[in-house]
């Protein structure tokens, strides 16, 4: 399926869809608010099919901007397709709607964004930390992180 | 001429050492290492336990837990979620107990050593070390290296009761 095919699709639940151009696989930034509708539309219609989500990435973007992003990496097994979706969040309280209920595997990548950025994923069934250790202090991939001096009484440098 | 045990032996035959020696010869040529992996150095472990580098010769047999192996071989990056895990093996190994430090990972922090937040540079400010193999990972040659270092160290070792303060103290009356 083409861009605009699948840009056309999408508008309905959608109030705001954006083409990034140039990008391969295609990239959609949608509204934060219409991730869940949106997700659902491109799971369940059979013109779209993303039955599959391989990869939740999180993007921050620094004080400047202010922002951050969650690129959603969607991929139809059937018709052999890749899409990414993107949400921009606020940079103070990220906050995004979880899609487990649509696709399973989200719930270790949203574990993984939170615990990596500290987006706090809405109706995550077990939105706690994946990588790090349960009791670390802070979100090491944001840009302004700065580590403890101590973990446990091991100096950290 | 013939190896000692080709030998016949009448009466029995005796062997006079000294206790220090029989017990580490007996320590140095049975260390059995712990079944302990923590990154892609833990490969080039395995590869010394197989046919080609034969750990075997040495008696070694890894073991699957750390009450019965009494040399830890800190084969990869140490994280600072692994580092509990490794002190409390560590604690649970019987002595005497020695520990091998194995790839600059675990010797120093390695290619994390600046921006690793993750990661303890060097796992010697967990545990002791006795021996530090160098490598990114090191070699099966390397790690026998390593292991031949710790069996001088081991060597060398003595059970007599230090005498240098009782001297000094009936020296200087």
């Amino acid at each position: 399926m083409d861009s605009t095919r699948l840009v056309e699709l999408i508008r309905p639940v959608a109030g705001n869809v954006e083409e990034v151009k140039n990008t391969k696989p295609l990239m959609l930034v949608i509204n934060a608010g219409e991730l869940v509708p949106v997700c659902e539309l491109l799971f369940k219609n059979p013109e779209a099919y993303f039955d599959m989500l391989t990869c939740i990435t999180g993007v921050d973007n620094g004080p400047e901007a202010n922002t951050m992003e969650v690129i959603y990496h969607l991929y139809s097994i059937p018709f052999h397709q890749s899409l990414m979706l993107k949400v921009t969040l606020p940079r103070e309280n990220p906050e995004a709607e979880s899609v487990t209920t649509i696709w399973k595997s989200a719930n270790w990548l949203e574990r993984e964004v939170f615990d990596m950025f500290g987006i706090v994923f809405k109706n995550h069934p077990d939105l706690r930390r994946i990588l790090m250790p349960a009791d670390w202090k802070g979100y090491p991939l944001r840009k302004d992180y700065k580590h403890e001096e101590t973990y446990r009484g091991i100096k950290i440098d | 001429m013939k190896g000692l045990l080709d030998q016949q032996f009448e009466n029995g035959g005796v062997i006079i050492t000294r206790v220090d020696d029989l017990l580490n010869w007996s320590r140095l040529s049975s260390l059995f290492p712990m079944t302990f992996g923590l990154a892609c150095c833990a490969i080039e472990f395995m590869s010394t336990g197989t046919t080609v580098y034969d750990m075997d010769r040495f008696g070694m047999a890894p073991r699957a837990t750390p009450r019965q192996s009494d040399l830890m071989i800190v084969s990869g990056t140490v994280t600072f979620k692994m580092a509990d895990r490794i002190r409390q093996l560590y604690e649970q190994m019987a002595e005497p107990r020695y520990v091998i430090s194995m790839g600059s990972c675990s010797n120093c922090g390695g290619p994390y050593w600046q921006h690793g937040y993750h990661v303890v540079k060097g796992v010697d400010r967990i545990v002791p070390v006795d021996v530090y193999v160098p490598g990114c990972p090191p070699r099966p040659e390397a790690l026998i290296g390593g292991i031949l270092k710790l069996h001088e160290k081991i060597r060398n070792e003595s059970r007599v009761k230090p005498t240098a303060l009782e001297n000094l103290i009936e020296k200087n009356g």
